[in-house]
């Protein structure tokens, strides 16, 4: 606190505490110093403790200085646009839990928006304005899918901001670099004494780092203390390989493949198998090889499957986990991890040299099917083999893709992650043409932002089908929110036509024409949002 | 008058909301979006057509021209004032010409301005002619005058009893007695019509429960309010600006009875404050001209927003009027001569030990006094403990903030501006710390508000 200065005339020290001391135990069991008649005590005492509060408050004086803070890195990034502060301050201002809730209205949702704006404003290489800085780290703490771009955008001011507020800690550990900055990749004496002596967290950041530049030396300095990692730290190290796999890693995974930890051996035996030209790939493909072969016998050529017997400890060491789970019979598991693992590349040699569409198209005999597509679609994400990907997705159109099919939807939203996005667009318009929106959401979710234009006319035809037949628009909610957020900006001209309450039809839900109304209001307003909010941080 | 094109921020705007969901629904309403035939004149109308959940939009048209703050209309139900859509509108002026476009005004709005400015110009000559007739019975005002001076001595005498009891039986047992007993005593000083009594000793009643070192902080707000009650019955011998300090302290309504300054006066904070009752107002001004500060006190029922909403970083030519007493701090708006107009102007600052030697002079004339408007020129924020302090940035000495400004999000945000750096600083400055209100960095950059 303030100090006081030294009392000129006061009337001596300890007279204040005197005065309080008195105040406290009262005037009836304690006499006041100067020895004022009982009656007039407290009168006396009140004038006293006036003049020496009124006395001390006027000769208070300023503090000494405390330790100041190193000051903020700069922040080299030009300033935002005015018109896209204040954008950020409105986004940043609608926090869930900042009052309204209930029914969404005609207003766009404009915390939702937020994500996109952080990834424009990061594109342009804007630096967020300072006084932004707390509620940027509040929103990235609230929400952590946030947290890579808001921290990106928060620069490093937010990192010196939130080493003075331990409710912002989780910036520290989140942001690439931590509480220390990372080593730059000539600094090998720091890399190597981070890596040897530096917290877990540390270490696998540090990992990451340098994986994501220099894979080869990331896995020099792995191979130079495994041997006395520990179990769980092993496997994460090991996870962090994933990034920039290659053929050069398969040396060290082959010797982790005889590692001591289940787990460990099993994160190796994956990763070797998504590399087709390994050594491990190879006997998978032999194993798998036996498994499946098409029928001479028949008439239609049909595929065969006779899954393995049983697993050998060659197999165990590749990676196949022998115990399934329960309600599996042991020898499909076997087979699907076998053909999991196997490199899709030598089917169509083995299979008498169809493409993978013919071998999909084939008729499998014994009910094996389900169980034979569904381990190549898990092989075609895995190696990220975007040919049989498309082969195992089939047409769009085509009615199993709608129905219980083989595939799951989960399954198809993997598999359309390895085409290119404008593929993936076309599949799933395709698909939302000939099955409406009903399933279409998590498809939709690995679509590419903003949708190419195909998608979001059939979303929006789709949207105005189901209109249409008379049901109520939150049914739809989950696609309509996407569509605010993913929809190219510059298709809100066509929804003009939706936007009127129409007649109602006698079969329709009461009143859900205004709800359709609404929302497709909604739908333009944000889209409009959107376009003001990339013009804005163009500078236009 | 040459501001009158000028448009407000997005903030200036914000600022103008009633509560938290209008500032929310209204930014939601700031796009092109819902908006059609928006436009604004010259003479500083803003009007424009928002669809809402209805077939017919609703008419919305703002008055920026008037003095006294923003003139609202919307066809809207709503009784929030002003409504989303007047919000939404003027934020979407604030943005500039693209969507909202110079032009004249179309009837509905026009004859809405016209009628308007029109009733302000009677309703002002009126109150001219009103003000000149207001002492029509000088007899009876004084009469009621004394019988209320006499109704608060009652008041006054009274409540010394109570102190004297309480000091006799000492304050330990203030403690145990709780909130009731300074409840039915404020209610005893409501009653003789002594409003800033009763306040002062409701305030009591929540000291003892504040936490370490209550019985310094009980005793010396005995101590000043048994000056105060003295400084009532004496004030027939007091200094006449100290009478008049002790009768605004007591809760006698005085009226803003000194010259009229004509400045432009920069808006240097806003804040309210709530009870259960009653929103109060505090606007801080800076007379760009004069060096003056003066603070307008604006009232409101409890959730209504008070008037006038004068964002910060506003520009008013207009003239102000001080109230007696309390070193004439406070002021009430007179005349403007033009709508607010935004600038970047910010006061002039001084360091911390000259800060608090203000407040220090201050209390000479009000030795009531809380605190002062001060200006720091650059201080850097510290952390202090578990607190910060706000040090000079080239001597050895520092402000700590009061324990209710470490609590607030604002602090975070000054924090995050100076990032280390000097920046400056309006607030208040008392006898518990520093209070920070307004932030300006270093360079070139508008004011951003801190509480």
């Amino acid at each position: 606190m303030m100090r006081t200065s030294a009392p000129v005339a006061a009337p001596g020290p300890g007279a204040w505490e005197e005065l309080v001391t008195t105040a406290l135990l009262g005037t009836d069991r304690r006499a006041l110093p100067a020895g004022v008649p009982g009656g007039r005590a407290p009168s006396a005492l009140l004038d006293a403790a006036a003049v020496d509060t009124v006395r001390r408050r006027a000769g208070l004086r300023a503090a000494p200085a405390r330790e100041r803070p190193e000051p903020a890195p700069e922040d080299p990034r030009p300033a935002l646009p005015e018109a896209a502060a204040r954008r950020l301050a409105m986004l940043l201002a609608d926090r869930p839990g900042a009052g309204g809730g209930g029914r969404r209205g005609t207003a766009p949702d404009l915390i939702e928006l937020l994500p996109q704006w952080l990834a424009m404003a990061n594109a342009h290489g804007y630096a967020a304005p300072p006084e932004t800085l707390p509620a940027l780290l509040d929103a990235a703490r609230a929400r952590t899918d946030l947290r890579p771009a808001a921290l990106a955008f928060a620069g490093p001011r937010a990192l010196w901001l939130a080493r003075l507020n331990p409710d912002w800690r989780f910036a520290l550990r989140a942001a690439p670099g931590g509480s220390a900055a990372l080593p730059g990749p000539e600094d090998t004496d720091r890399i190597r004494q981070l890596w040897e002596e530096g917290l877990f967290a540390e270490r696998v950041a540090l990992l990451a780092a340098i994986r994501s530049r220099r894979p080869a030396a990331a896995r020099e300095l792995l191979a130079a203390t495994w041997a006395t990692e520990r179990a769980e730290d092993r496997l994460m190290f090991l996870d962090s390989l994933r990034t920039g796999l290659g053929p050069d890693d398969e040396p060290f995974l082959e010797q982790a493949l005889t590692d001591r930890s289940r787990n460990v051996r099993a994160t190796a035996a994956e990763l070797l198998s998504a590399l087709p030209g390994s050594a491990l790939a190879a006997r998978m493909a032999e194993r798998a090889a036996a498994c499946v072969a098409v029928d001479p016998l028949r008439g239609t050529p049909t595929l065969v499957v006779e899954a393995p017997h049983a697993c050998d400890p060659g197999m165990e060491r590749d990676g196949v986990v022998p115990k399934a789970p329960a309600g599996r019979g042991e020898r499909s598991w076997w087979l699907g991890q076998l053909l999991e693992a196997a490199p899709l590349g030598t089917w169509s040699a083995r299979l008498g040299g169809r493409t993978p569409q013919e071998i999909v198209a084939l008729p499998v005999a014994d009910d094996w099917q389900g169980e034979l597509h569904a381990a190549w679609c898990r092989a075609a994400v895995r190696q990220k083999d975007a040919q049989w990907a498309r082969a195992l997705l089939g047409t769009p159109a085509a009615p199993e893709a709608g129905g219980p099919g083989a595939l799951s939807l989960a399954e198809r939203a993997k598999l359309l992650g390895t085409l290119g996005a404008a593929e993936r667009a076309e599949w799933v318009a395709g698909f939302i043409a000939a099955h409406g929106l009903s399933e279409a959401f998590q498809l939709l979710g690995v679509c590419a932002v903003p949708w190419a234009a195909p998608l979001g006319r059939a979303v929006v035809d789709a949207l105005n089908i189901a209109r249409d037949a008379g049901s109520y628009p939150w049914s739809f909610s989950g696609v309509m929110g996407l569509a605010e957020r993913c929809l190219d900006p510059a298709e809100a001209n066509r929804l003009d036509g939706l936007l009127a309450v129409p007649d109602e039809p006698e079969d329709a839900s009461p009143g859900a024409g205004g709800y359709w109304a609404e929302a497709f209001q909604r739908l333009v307003t944000t889209l409009r949002l959107r376009s003001a909010m990339a013009e804005e941080l163009r500078g236009g | 008058m040459t501001q009158q094109g000028v448009r407000w921020s997005a903030d200036q705007v914000l600022a103008l909301a009633p509560d938290a969901a209008s500032r929310k629904a209204g930014s939601k309403l700031g796009t092109a979006g819902p908006w059609s035939q928006a436009g604004s004149s010259d003479e500083g109308a803003v009007w424009g057509l928002c669809k809402g959940s209805g077939s017919k939009p609703y008419q919305t048209v703002v008055d920026m021209a008037d003095a006294a703050g923003p003139a609202y209309k919307c066809s809207c139900p709503s009784r929030k004032f002003p409504c989303k859509h007047a919000l939404g509108l003027l934020l979407l002026w604030s943005a500039g010409q693209d969507a909202v476009p110079s032009g004249t005004a179309p009837d509905w709005a026009e004859q809405w301005i016209a009628g308007r400015r029109k009733r302000t110009a009677a309703k002002r000559a009126a109150g001219a002619a009103g003000a000149a007739s207001g002492a029509a019975d000088p007899q009876a005002a004084r009469r009621r005058a004394e019988r209320r001076a006499e109704r608060i001595t009652a008041g006054v005498t009274e409540l010394e009893q109570r102190l004297a009891d309480l000091l006799r039986g000492g304050l330990a047992q203030a403690e145990q007695a709780g909130y009731g007993l300074w409840e039915e005593t404020a209610a005893g000083m409501v009653d003789a019509q002594a409003p800033g009594l009763a306040a002062r000793v409701r305030g009591l009643g929540a000291i003892p429960s504040s936490g370490p070192g209550w019985p310094v902080r009980l005793l010396e707000e005995c101590a000043l309010l048994h000056l105060m009650d003295q400084g009532w019955l004496r004030r027939e011998r007091l200094p006449e600006e100290l009478a008049a300090t002790v009768r605004s302290r007591v809760g006698l309504p005085g009226s803003a009875d000194g010259p009229p300054v004509r400045d432009h006066w920069l808006v240097l904070a806003q804040y309210d404050t709530a009870d259960a009752k009653l929103t109060t107002r505090r606007i801080w001004l800076y007379g760009t001209g004069t060096g003056r500060t003066g603070l307008v006190l604006a009232y409101g029922a409890a959730g209504r927003a008070p008037e006038p909403a004068l964002p910060v970083g506003l520009v008013l030519d207009a003239d102000v009027a001080s109230y007696p007493g309390a070193g004439r701090l406070r002021v009430a708006l007179g005349e403007q001569y033009g709508p607010p107009a935004p600038a970047r102007t910010r006061p002039p600052g001084v360091t911390t030990a000259e800060a608090v030697a203000r407040y220090g002079e201050a209390l000479r004339e009000d030795p009531w006094l809380e605190s002062v408007p001060v200006t720091l020129r650059a201080v850097v924020p510290v952390p202090d403990g578990d607190s910060w302090q706000l040090a000079d940035a080239d001597a050895d000495s520092a402000l700590p903030l009061t324990p209710a400004a470490r609590a607030r999000p604002g602090l975070w945000r000054l924090v995050a501006l100076s990032g280390g750096a000097p920046v400056t600083v309006f607030g208040e400055c008392g006898h518990r710390g520093f209070t920070p209100l307004t932030a300006w960095p270093q360079h070139e950059a508008p004011a951003v508000t801190l509480c």
